[in-house]
């Protein structure tokens, strides 16, 4: 594994020796990494390589799975996220998750984005909801396009709105490390280039970890890359070297069309 | 290297390469006939070199249209684009190389019969080093030897030399026959021309190295270790 990150802070989150299973099977084998807010990290790999199962670990979506187990440290701030202490709930409002398919709440689009802050009591008064759906819905880069008709419905905006109300609703609770997992996959080139474009935005603010199989999304949004196979992190490092001069055969085969 | 899943990119990779091998064979032969003539006083056969540097123009061209479409098209990655861009910059480098074996050709004829000009017979041997390494670069980048590009680069030395000590040669030898200073002039600029070839040459296994490694040569000195 090459070049690790060499920040003097402690990272916002580090897994190290992450092993997970359902039931029998294992789905990652001794992972280490760390995610920080200076850097968007791309998780690439090919189908069942473990990414995005390795990535639901991280906010602990995996629990719902059942069979599923995680052994190994994955901290948030250095605090074990699979403490029995730890409060799950808030666990996911800390780290918020966008998936491949816009979901957005059946409710208005200004409840889609208030939801979180409601239930989390981030807000004393309409007016402080106010505040904190528009604030959300402007670093979410939609507020301009919606501001409106926040009484619509959430389900009537375009996907690629759509996928943006998602993620100005995961901002809305004020995370710290955002997890999307193959976010522009079902959105079209135009509405996809907002997406990477709002990552652009919100890094240095959020860690980001993203799940793509589009190589050249890596590429564009990410500052490091960690490609995985067969359940193990093969390489990790900065995008540009994973993409010009990656050291494992493994990854050159990957990223240059020849897997397989 | 395995293949590619997708077949088509494959056939572009090396219908580029062979390309690529075309242009530096034409370009090869196209320093081995300029110096033939030259030695031979062959008018015509120098009339041929110059006449088939269009062939390679063309080659250039081709190149540059096909690694545009394969950056357009099939987004390389990692060691393809590696070789894909060391291919653009190959090109442009061997259609430099033509261009100097042209530019000795053309003054073939403007040489006339000059058996008596001495520090002639150093030309070829030098032309014979720069050849060689030209040849090495090619076929360096053909097998992605790093080894070879590594040896190429390390014999620019030899070319330098050889010009050093051309130079000297030829003023020592204008200073004693003021009458053939004209042709002795033509001479030097085709020693330079040669030397610069050598360069040209170690510039290519550079980025035959870099292509077939990813790592760049260790930089090297600024100083050419050419005396003028």
């Amino acid at each position: 594994m090459t070049e690790q990150t060499t920040s003097s802070a402690p990272p916002k989150m580090a897994a190290r020796h992450v092993n997970v299973f359902y039931g029998d099977k294992q789905a990652i084998r001794d992972v280490s990494i760390e995610i920080d807010n200076d850097h968007v990290i791309a998780f690439i790999g090919p189908s069942g390589c473990g990414k995005s199962t390795f990535l639901r670990t991280l906010n602990r979506m995996n629990d719902t799975v059942a069979g599923a187990r995680v052994e190994g440290d994955i901290t948030l701030d250095g605090e074990n996220i699979y403490d029995p202490s730890m409060d799950v709930v808030q666990l996911r409002a800390r780290v918020g998750m966008v998936f491949q398919k816009p979901n957005p709440f059946p409710k208005s689009i200004y409840d889609n984005i208030a939801y979180g802050p409601r239930i989390h009591g981030l807000a004393n008064s309409k007016a402080d909801l106010d505040v904190i759906v528009e604030s959300a819905l402007r670093r979410a880069g939609l507020w301009d396009e919606v501001k409106d008709r926040l009484k619509d419905s959430g389900t009537a905006l375009s996907g690629g709105q759509q996928q943006r109300l998602c993620i100005g609703r995961a901002i809305a609770v004020e995370p710290e490390v955002i997890l999307m997992d193959e976010p522009c996959s079902a959105l079209d080139p135009i509405a996809t280039a907002k997406i990477e474009e709002l990552i652009h935005e919100l890094r240095g603010r959020y860690a980001i970890a993203i799940v793509t199989h589009n190589m050249q999304q890596a590429a564009r949004v990410s500052q490091r890359t960690a490609f995985f196979h067969l359940g193990t992190l093969v390489e990790y490092g900065v995008t540009s070297e994973i993409f010009t001069n990656p050291r494992e055969d493994r990854t050159k085969d990957y990223i240059t069309g020849r897997y397989g | 290297m395995p293949e590619h899943t997708i077949k088509a990119f494959d056939e572009e990779i090396n219908r580029l390469r062979g390309l690529v091998a075309e242009m530096g064979g034409r370009v090869e032969t196209a320093l081995e006939d300029a110096m033939a003539a030259l030695v031979e006083h062959d008018n015509d056969k120098a009339r041929r070199v110059v006449s088939e540097d269009r062939k390679i123009d063309l080659l250039e061209a081709e190149v540059e249209k096909l690694v545009v479409q394969i950056i357009a098209l099939r987004a390389p990655m990692a060691n393809d684009l590696r070789d894909v861009i060391a291919a653009l910059k190959i090109v442009g480098v061997v259609e430099r190389i033509g261009d100097y074996a042209k530019n000795i050709a053309k003054r073939v004829p403007q040489l006339g019969a000059h058996p008596t000009i001495e520090p002639l017979s150093l030309l070829p041997a030098m032309a014979q080093v720069a050849g060689e390494m030209v040849g090495d670069a090619l076929n360096a980048f053909a097998a992605r030897d790093a080894a070879l590009a590594e040896a190429v680069v390390a014999r620019d030395h030899v070319v330098d030399s050889f010009y050093n000590g051309i130079f000297r040669a030829l003023l020592t030898y204008m200073v004693e026959n003021p009458k053939t200073i004209s042709e002795c002039a033509h001479l030097l600029f085709i020693a330079k021309n040669i030397e610069r070839i050598g360069d040209h040459a170690t510039n290519m296994a550079e980025m035959v190295y870099y292509a077939a490694t990813g790592d760049y040569l260790p930089e090297r000195g600024r100083d050419t270790g050419i005396e003028s």
